[in-house]
């Protein structure tokens, strides 16, 4: 069974990878722009769909996958539009997107599941080959973080983070903040839907469900992923390796919980979980530090 | 230099917590004023800023800066002329970032932000004279997160950030109220420091009534969203806080209150 399982750890090595992808979106969301995006559930989707289905008809997958890109792009603007413009609050403006996508996602694949069979289209990788998929994923989201860590250190990318870690500000520093949200939204969710054009690929087909519960997984990923370099120095290339490293440490996980046996029911339980713990754990540990002082305190007054 | 000409702003209108904030409130500011603002609780002085800055739209009036009018300008467009720090430390600088990303975002106000390099070598050597200029130490941590620094660091490199790109204007909203007395001092000295130096025309709200008195050439009284009493020049510089006080009591026809005014 020991064996079996190191057989599996390649197929979670490349999952993660490709997870990891969409958990750099989340992570520009609710980290660098502090901003709680649900469009993810959707935007993974569409973008497998985008992919299928040009890849199915003759499309480059190169090109197909910049198709899903863009059409990510356009996915996460909607949120920032609604949110914006409309003054929705931010879950419901990703939920409002995610239910216009499930709809056009559907539309795009014109039925709930297509198959993108590796055998007889030109896909990129796929799972009947792990090795060469690792390879590429590797390639790819090397030339990401490259791309990303270059991006958010110039004046524009400046102004998102800027945006999330202080609006107010922001704008009095002549920041558009309104643009920059929709911006850093549409990044995110561009991320989002090439990772779900790399995972249909990979599984070999797209679902109108692949992307249910999403956020969570990419959550999951972000949390995990600043806990492995939080002793590290701190640098935003490594943070976004982390959170990649993060993915591929939630799907070993989830791969050795499959064998052990666990009734798999309860894996987004277990997502939720560790979401739920990484998240509030260090929040009690401040509340208890803070309760602690001022109970000394008070001692030492009476 | 800045003309507010009847500006309106009631906030909660038609409902029972309906407040006019500002009621045709006028007031004109002549290139290097330096104007204190005085005022009880609620009198509207942060909402007079606010309308400037352009954080919402007034209700009726019409705002002038140097020639042009702004009052229909949106906020981040506005900024390009305006320098501000506020009363809470947390509010003039971005916590998750360093010190001289933070510098390098005010050095662009008012510039169009593509994808040139957010910081250059040089200005950090800018950066590092203008910080060391403070007297806090601070020229040295240029990549320390702001969210790391103190109140009195926070708000000295609001003020810096403020007028690095000298602002047509600058406004203070009780900027060293939540600093301890000997921080305060410092920061209101580095203030009179930076607005003399550049000339700027300065509108600073403060409850410290000597620092009113003490700081500009220009003293104003806001009362239920007025202004109730403009002293300048010669006047001003003799007035001691009880006449103040008894002017307040004449010109608005109650007594003065103000939970955090510093009378002595
Ligand atoms: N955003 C808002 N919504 C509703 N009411 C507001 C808002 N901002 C200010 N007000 C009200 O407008 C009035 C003027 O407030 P403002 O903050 O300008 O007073 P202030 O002179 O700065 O007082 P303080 O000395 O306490 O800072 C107050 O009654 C306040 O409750
Ligand atoms: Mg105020």
């Amino acid at each position: 069974m020991f064996v079996q399982l190191l057989g599996a750890l390649p197929g979670a090595l490349a999952q993660g990878l490709v997870w990891g992808l969409m958990a750099i979106g989340v992570y520009l969301t609710f980290r660098i722009l502090d901003f709680a995006d649900l469009t993810v559930d959707g935007s993974i989707c569409t973008g497998a769909a985008v992919c299928t289905v040009l890849v199915l008809r003759g499309m480059n997958p190169w090109l197909a996958m910049l198709c899903a890109l863009i059409c990510g792009f356009i996915a996460g603007a909607l949120t920032g539009v609604l949110h914006i413009y409309l003054g929705i609050p931010a879950i419901l403006a990703g939920i409002l997107t995610q239910m216009v996508l499930w709809s056009v996602n559907l539309k795009i694949m014109g039925k709930a599941n297509l198959t993108l069979p590796a055998r007889t289209t030109p896909v990129l990788l796929s799972q009947l080959n792990i090795p060469s998929a690792i390879l590429i994923l590797f390639g790819i989201a090397a030339a990401l973080i490259v791309l990303l860590y270059a991006f958010f250190g110039t004046e524009l990318g400046c102004s998102i983070r800027a945006t999330g870690s202080n609006a107010v500000m922001s704008r009095a520093q002549g920041i558009n903040t309104g643009f920059t949200k929709i911006l850093g939204l549409a990044i995110s969710n561009a991320l989002v839907a090439l990772s779900g054009a790399l995972l249909c690929q990979y599984q070999g087909f797209a679902d109108i469900n692949m992307g249910r519960g999403a956020v969570v997984i990419g959550l999951a990923a972000v949390v995990i992923g600043e806990a492995l370099v939080s002793r590290l120095p701190q640098n935003f290339a490594l943070s976004l390796f982390g959170v990649l490293l993060g993915a591929v440490v939630y799907y070993i996980v989830y791969q050795t919980i499959i064998f052990v046996g666990f009734d798999t029911d309860f894996l987004k339980m277990f997502s939720a979980v560790v979401v739920g713990l990484f998240l509030g754990v260090p929040y009690l540990k401040k509340q208890i530090s803070v309760t602690f002082r001022s109970k000394k305190g008070g001692k030492t007054n009476a | 230099m800045l003309e507010l000409c009847n500006v309106t702003k009631v906030f909660n209108r038609g409902t029972i917590d309906e407040k006019i904030a500002l009621d045709h409130l006028s007031l004109t500011l002549s290139d290097g004023d330096f104007v204190t603002v005085i005022g009880g609780n609620g009198a509207g002085k942060s909402t007079m800023q606010n309308a400037i800055c352009g954080t919402w739209l007034p209700d009726a009036g019409k705002i002038v800066l140097d020639g042009i009018d702004v009052t229909a300008l949106p906020e981040y467009k506005r900024a390009k002329y305006l320098g501000r720090v506020y009363q809470d430390p947390q509010m003039g600088t971005a916590p998750g970032m360093r010190i001289e990303e933070n510098l390098a975002l005010a050095a662009r106000r008012g510039q169009r932000r593509g994808l040139r390099f957010g910081i250059h070598q040089k200005e950090r050597e800018a950066y590092k004279t203008a910080l060391s200029e403070l007297g806090l130490g601070l020229e040295s941590r240029l990549s320390a997160k702001v969210g790391t620094l103190s109140g009195g660091q926070r708000q000295a490199l609001t003020l810096l950030m403020a007028t690095m790109k000298k602002p047509k204007l600058l406004l203070l909203d009780e900027h060293t109220a939540a600093l301890d007395p000997k921080t305060a001092a410092k920061v209101m000295e580095l203030t009179e420091q930076i607005v003399t130096e550049n000339k700027l025309t300065t509108l600073m709200i403060t409850h410290n009534m000597r620092d009113a008195i003490r700081y500009g050439n220009r003293l104003i009284m806001l009362h239920e969203g007025r202004v109730i009493l403009d002293i300048s020049g010669e006047e001003k510089s003799k007035l001691t806080v009880s006449d103040l006080i008894e002017m307040f009591g004449r010109a608005s026809g109650s007594e003065f209150v103000s939970d955090r005014a510093i009378l002595s």
